[in-house]
This record gives C-alpha cells, structure tokens and sequence, in this order.
C-alpha cells in the first residue's frame, strides 16, 4: 500500500494518452470519413488506403514500428510522443468508419433540403448533416472511449510509464503480483465508470427527440 | 413561345419569370421527360397534373437543378439556370420547394428549420432572421409550434414548417411536390389553406392531384403524360372543354375517384 503514490504517478500518464488519442482520432477520423463519403476517387480511394492498413494491422506491431522502426530510417521518438502518434492514428481509422456509418445514415433527402435553399455542400454538410450524424455516432463513440482507456495499457511494450508499467513495477519488487494488479484493474474499472457516466450526461444534455433516440434507448436495455 | 430579348449589355432577358424550354430528361435508357416547355409568372399559380410516374417531380428537380436536365434550357428572372458558368447556390435561393416528405432537418425546431436558410445563406442576424421566422410560421398557424422538433410534429404541421421555411426566403417563385401526398386526409385540408393563401402573391408551380385545388386555385392546369404536356389550360377550360380526348379521360376519371368538388 506504501507504493500506492508511485502506482499513481502512471495515471496522469494514461489518462493524457487516453484523451490525447481520442481527439486527435476523432479529428483524424472525421477527415477520413468525411474524405471517403463526399470527395472525389482520389481522396476517397487515398482514406480507403489508410483505413485499410490502420485497421487490418494490430496496435501493438504500429507502435513497435513507429517506437522501434522508424530509428532505422532517420526517425526517432521518445516513448511518450511514438505511443500518442500510434494511439491517435490507430484511434482515428476505426472512428472513422463509425463516423462514416453514421453519415451515411443521415437520408441524402437531408442534403437535398440544404442545397434547395442555396446552402453550399459545405454549409449542408457542417449545418445539417454532422449535428445529426455527431449525434447517431455517441453510443460508438464511447465505446471508442472506454476501449481507449483500457487499450493505452499497450504502451507497457514501448516503454511508456503508464499505469500498468507502474504496476508491472511495482509487483515486480514486490513479488506481490495478486495485490498489484487487483487495485490496477480496480483502478481502470473505476475511470471506465466515470467515463461512462460522463458520456451518459453529454448524451442527455445533447439529445433531440427523433435522432438516434431509440438506438440509445435499445443499447442501455441490451 | 416568345423569344427573349436582349437589352443593351447584350444580356439575355425572358419576359418571363420563369421559363422551361424544351427539357429532355433520361435516367439510364429510359426517357422521362421528353421535350417540355412552360412559362410561369410573376404571381402565378400553375398546376401539374398527370398519372404517376410520367416524370412530374422529376420536372421539379430539373428546374432548381438538383437533378439536372440533360438538354434544354430553364430560365429565372432572366439567367439561365442551366448554364454551368451561373452560380446555382445564389439562384436557388429564389427557388423555393416543398417536398412530398417534408424533409425538414430533423435536429432542428420549427423556428430554427425557417431560420436557418436566412441566417446561414443570407447571412442576416440570428435576431432579424427569428423575428422572420416567428411571423412566416405564424402566417401558416404554427407559432405555437416554434420549440416543437420535427418528430414531436405532425405531417400536416411538418409540411407548413415545410412551407414556412421556403417563404422565408423570399422567393421569386414556389415549387411543390406532391405536397399532400404523404398527409392523412384529414391534415391536407390545413395544408391547402395555406397554399391558397399564397395564390396571387407568390409564383407557384405545384404538382399534385388535388383536383379541388387545381380548379379553384390554379391560374392554369398542365395535363402531363409519357413524358410530355398533353394539354394545358385554364381550369375552366381544362375541366369541362378539353381539346384533347385524353385529358378529358384523366379529368372525368379523377373527377369520378375524388368526387366532383
């Protein structure tokens, strides 16, 4: 229990690289998206490109290229700055498939209305469709987020000093392995919570009658 | 058809508000609007009638320009709508259009969906633009319904707002599509009303099968089929001296279905 200060020392760590990677994602991801449903073959073709490599290769092989590859050709990062380019890049191809979902579950009849009053596809696309599709996209969204919390645990391997390195210390010297890793993962369970509370009350707060109200309402009762 | 002048700048000028020349329109092998031509003016309320499926809201689509026309030309307030050089955001803010499926936005309410045009394409003030949009919403009998969203609407009220928002917009002229079709019967009636409200101050051009409508309302009544205008008249004449053998069909035919109002 005397080592619970040096245990946390790691939170600081993985709540920067969760929060890090979740927006830097959310933007990346949004440029994908919005890339592969309304621009031109090359654009769109490019963000297929990306998807498909970010998203058809484990995390862990990403940061090892990026942490322990990269030295090779010129390129190199501390641990930190390596684990929150990888987690972001990472992040940002699977938001983008569910940002892309949800654009595309927005009715073109939506875009139509915004054209017909002379509103630019631009305009159309920032006033009418993303407030709707931003919406429809919550639930996946927060899923993205507690599996963020959970996932920078990766970090161990590129030697980030996160809260599971801390742990992973910590049981080391103390042969106390059981202990350790209890209070770590009662740790991660305890932000899981407040996290998922605090997406609840972003939910509630942002909630339209008539937009993804029922699929919120089935995914809590499931 | 009148030819359109030109004044001094060399500029082409239509006498009249709108007009559609010879519109041909094909989806893959198949031609659904086969050399149409029409006039609208200023205030003037023209109807188009015709079984379903002869291209009418495809007529529509080809006049603002959301599905453009593969030949011919379309003019309003003398630009041609059809030259790819013009700038169609500007112009389809002269356009209004009502749609068969309200198509309001949805993460909206009643006064936001009329004010939005104003404030993000005319780039008036967010309190100008609501004040706007208070009255237009009070003028189709919806003040009421200012904070209400689309979904907490009915049909009949979403197809007002529908309205509202296009009059917002101040536009040279209206155009609906089949603007009662997805209404109950009972909800047409609140919707009709407001359309008759505006014959005679705003140009519309409606597709519909309202036959009431057509004749108490309408300046003139196109009788569109297979693609082309059959006939078209005043709604005296349409109704009980067509020249065409055809139209007299539809006309009895729908006269007999709605009853004779």
């Amino acid at each position: 229990m005397q080592s619970l200060p040096k245990l946390l020392e790691g939170v600081p760590v993985t709540l920067l690289l969760t929060f890090v990677a979740i927006s830097a994602g959310f933007a990346i991801g949004l440029l994908l998206a919005l890339g592969r449903v309304y621009g031109k073959k090359v654009i769109s073709y490019s963000c297929i490109v990306y998807l498909e490599i970010f998203r058809g290769t484990p995390l862990l092989v990403q940061l090892f290229i990026i942490y322990y590859g990269l030295p090779a050709v010129g390129i190199i990062f501390s641990p930190i700055t390596a684990a929150l380019i990888g987690l972001s890049l990472n992040s940002g191809a699977y938001q983008a498939e569910y940002l892309r979902g949800s654009i595309q579950a927005i009715p073109s009849s939506q875009m139509i209305a915004g054209r017909t009053l002379g509103m630019t596809r631009f305009q159309s696309i920032r006033t009418i469709i993303l407030p709707q599709a931003l919406r429809i996209s919550i639930p996946a969204w927060s899923n993205e987020l507690i599996y963020l919390l959970k996932y920078t645990s990766i970090v161990v391997y590129i030697q980030v000093r996160d809260l599971t390195f801390q742990a992973k210390d910590i049981a080391a010297q103390s042969s106390r392995y059981l202990e350790t890793f209890l209070v770590v993962a009662l740790i991660y369970l305890l932000f899981t919570f407040i996290f998922s509370e605090i997406v609840d009350r972003v939910e509630k707060h942002v909630r339209i009658p008539g937009i993804g109200l029922s699929q919120t309402i089935v995914k809590r009762n499931a | 058809m009148r030819q359109p002048l030109s004044d001094e700048k060399g500029e082409m000028k239509s006498l009249h508000m709108l007009e559609v020349k010879d519109i041909h329109k094909s989806y893959g092998s198949c031609e659904v609007l086969k050399g149409i031509s029409f006039t609208v003016d200023k205030e003037e309320t023209k109807v188009i009638i015709g079984t379903s499926g002869t291209g009418k809201s495809t007529l529509l689509k080809c006049i603002n320009q959301i599905d453009p026309p593969d030949k011919g030309e379309v003019w309003l307030e003398g630009e041609e709508l059809t030259n790819p050089s013009v700038d169609l955001n500007r112009i389809r803010q002269k356009i209004g259009f009502v749609f068969q499926d309200f198509n309001l936005f949805n993460h909206l309410t009643a006064l936001q969906n009329v004010s939005i045009g104003l404030e993000k394409v005319k780039k008036v003030d967010k309190e100008k633009a609501r004040e706007k949009a208070m009255k237009e919403l009070r003028s189709v009998g919806l003040e009421k319904q200012a904070r209400q969203y689309p979904a907490q609407l009915s049909g009949g009220q979403k197809q007002r707002v529908g309205i509202a928002r296009a009059l917002a917009m101040d536009p040279a002229i209206i155009l609906f599509d089949e603007p009662t079709s997805a209404l109950d019967p009972e909800l047409i009636g609140d919707v009709l009303d407001v359309m008759k409200n505006l014959a005679g101050k705003v140009a519309m051009l409606i597709v519909t099968h309202e036959m009431g409508f057509a004749r108490n309302v309408a300046d003139e009544i196109i009788f569109m089929e297979g693609g082309k205008i059959i006939e078209s008249g005043s709604p005296e004449q349409m109704f009980n001296n067509a020249n065409k053998e055809r139209t007299r069909q539809f006309l009895g035919k729908i006269a007999t279905l709605y009853g004779k109002e």
